[in-house]
């Protein structure tokens, strides 16, 4: 039996009388590979954002790498690593500088900065451009190692929020090979994304209709309960359902 | 927690000094405004074109107008002779005052009469009383009198500030000014950028706390701001000589109290506004121009409307620069700035309140 590392009981987020999330219940297994899908104003990022700690849920209960999403949050937060949509580095500091940036905040000591940063330019082959500048980066690598960024001290859990928006397909599969390295250390990866190619490389997907899970299974059941060729048609069977406009 | 605050410290001073064009500006901008205040920007009295009529024509008044024209503070432009082409050099705009030395009805005395262009009413007070000022030290040994005609002649001393030097003035205002504007802006328009890039998201959800982020965000503009209070203080010294009376000490002190005010100040602005241009505009409008008019460094509170006097006292520029001159320039000790210490104090504590409120509620 595998242990699970994300779990929810009727989780809830109202704003107002506007309910964003509305009681979802999940679970995630450690080391799985997890697509959290719906379309824009879903309430996927309000999840998302009770399940890092940031956001206090209105109702519900949920447990993430084992701490209490309500009086926890400061443990769940070193224990999980976490990469935007919008690019979570800075562009002004050089390569290295950024990897002993976060290193620095997750607590990592110089010795262990020092291999992890050595560790991780050899990896993603840019071991020239240690002292670049990220601007100058292209957007492929600059998001390969923001991600290698998110994990650098080893998290439980790894949110992933659109990570690959704006790259081209090539890119977007090498971006994916370092997931599955990740997911085979035993980090948990819990992605959203709008690509449906994307979905395909999950190991389960969920898909987020009106602030409710409508459904969620492996992307080969959810195909077969759907009569669908791929994880689009599924996508829109889903959300054609949907009430709400986007904001 | 203590290496991952310095990891983000030391972040922040890049950040800084790899943008060479905005560190120029916050090191350059006080030289700048310093000099232009001290030399461009004056309001202080200095070869104000005068005409003289002088009817009288006698050892007196030929001494007197002498006088006149050795002072650094008028210059002569023509010796007229008669009214009428006083009036013209008025409206040509070539003189801003016409002295007029009448003859006496008794042989022997003569009348003064002044006529001072006053569109512009701070100057023309000031030309009078310099004016007069000449024309009593002059013709107090003879039988001169003021109005009254009992004899009394005022003796003005001026304290503190005998030469009625604007420096004195100008130079505790540039410092409210500057340290507004570079720890509330430059705080503000940092946190706000980490919003608009999306870094924030990803610092919220690090085990950083927000206090520390805050700090960090913070500590950089505060070392900069007290090389710029220094920056200030040598070349007023030097350059201008303002006097430094009091504690060095306590006015740094002082200084560092202001400048916390302006980092809560900056800090609650960047909970309000989205954008970096939005924080500017807000730091901009909200915190320079009460500083440039309300705080007392332009326009003398006093002289405002009752509801202006009112709305000053939330301004803080308004309490350190009365520190400041207390300090500086009156060379008072710590007893008599305890108000204003007092008020800025408050004004950090409700501050800090305020946007760590705020920050929970963004959350």
């Amino acid at each position: 039996m595998i242990m699970n590392v994300i779990e929810t009981d009727k989780l809830t987020k109202c704003f107002g009388s506007f309910t964003a999330v509305d009681h979802i219940s999940f679970a995630v297994g450690e080391g799985e590979i997890f697509g959290f899908l719906g379309a824009n104003g879903a309430g996927k990022t309000t999840a998302m954002r009770m399940l890092c700690g940031l956001s206090t849920p209105t109702s519900g209960t949920g447990k993430v790498a084992g701490f209490d999403i309500y009086k926890e949050t400061e443990q769940i937060k070193r224990h999980i690593g976490y990469m935007s949509q919008k690019f979570s580095l800075y562009g002004d500091l050089k390569v290295w500088e950024n990897i002993r940036l976060y290193g620095g905040i997750y607590g990592l000591s110089e010795k262990q900065l020092k291999a992890k940063t050595d560790e991780l330019l050899r990896v993603l082959d840019l071991e020239n451009e240690r002292n670049t500048l990220v601007d100058a980066l292209p957007l492929g690598w600059k998001q390969k190692l923001a991600f290698s960024v998110a994990i650098i001290h080893e998290p439980r859990i790894v949110f992933l929020d659109e990570p690959t928006g704006g790259v081209d397909p090539v890119t977007r599969r090498q971006f994916w090979e370092l997931i599955y390295q990740a997911a085979e250390r035993g980090i948990t990866v819990f992605v959203t994304t709008h690509y449906m190619d994307e979905a395909e490389y999950c190991n389960r997907v969920s898909i987020m209709v009106d602030g409710k899970i409508e459904a969620l299974d492996s992307p080969s059941a959810l195909k077969s309960s759907f009569k669908a060729g791929n994880m689009n048609e599924v996508f829109h069977a889903l959300a054609r359902r949907a009430k709400r406009t986007e904001n | 927690m203590k290496s991952p605050l310095v990891a983000f410290v030391r972040k922040e001073f890049i950040h800084i000094f790899r943008d060479k064009r905005t560190m120029m500006i916050l090191l350059l901008m006080p030289v700048v405004l310093i000099i232009l205040f001290g030399y461009a920007i004056t309001t202080e009295i200095k070869c104000v074109p005068i005409a003289i009529l002088d009817q009288s024509r006698d050892e007196v008044t030929q001494k007197m107008i002498s006088h006149f024209v050795a002072s650094e503070y008028f210059e002569l432009y023509k010796m007229i002779d008669n009214v009428e082409e006083g009036r013209a050099l008025f409206r040509q705009g070539k003189v801003r005052m016409v002295l007029i030395v009448e003859r006496g009805k008794v042989k022997g005395e003569s009348e003064i009469q002044l006529l001072v262009d006053a569109t512009d009413p701070n100057e023309a007070t000031q030309l009078s009383a310099y004016a007069t000022q000449i024309a009593v030290e002059q013709l107090s040994p003879f039988t001169f009198h003021l109005s009254t005609g009992k004899g009394i002649v005022p003796v003005i001393s001026l304290l503190y500030n005998p030469q009625l030097r604007g420096a004195y003035n100008f130079v505790p205002g540039v410092m409210g000014l500057i340290l507004i504007l570079i720890c509330a802006m430059m705080t503000s328009v940092g946190i706000v950028k980490e919003k608009e890039i999306g870094t924030m998201e990803v610092l919220l959800v690090s085990p950083l706390k927000p206090v520390y982020i805050i700090l960090a965000k913070a500590t950089p503009y505060l070392l900069l701001s007290l090389v710029n209070i220094a920056t200030i203080l040598a070349l007023s010294y030097f350059l201008l000589d303002v006097p430094i009376n009091g504690s060095l000490l306590l006015l740094v002190g002082v200084s560092v109290l202001y400048a916390l005010v302006a980092l809560c100040l900056g800090l609650l602005i960047s909970t309000i506004a989205d954008t970096q241009q939005a924080a500017m505009l807000i730091s901009a409008v909200v915190l320079m121009l009460p500083v440039i008019l309300l705080s007392g460094m332009v326009f003398p509170i006093e002289n405002m409307p009752e509801i202006l006097q009112v709305i000053s006292n939330i301004v803080p520029a308004k309490w350190y620069i009365i520190a400041v001159k207390d300090i500086m320039i009156k060379g008072l000790g710590l007893g008599s700035v305890l108000q204003e210490i007092g008020i800025l104090s408050l004004m950090v504590v409700v501050l800090i309140g305020l946007s760590v409120k705020r920050f929970k509620i963004r959350l």
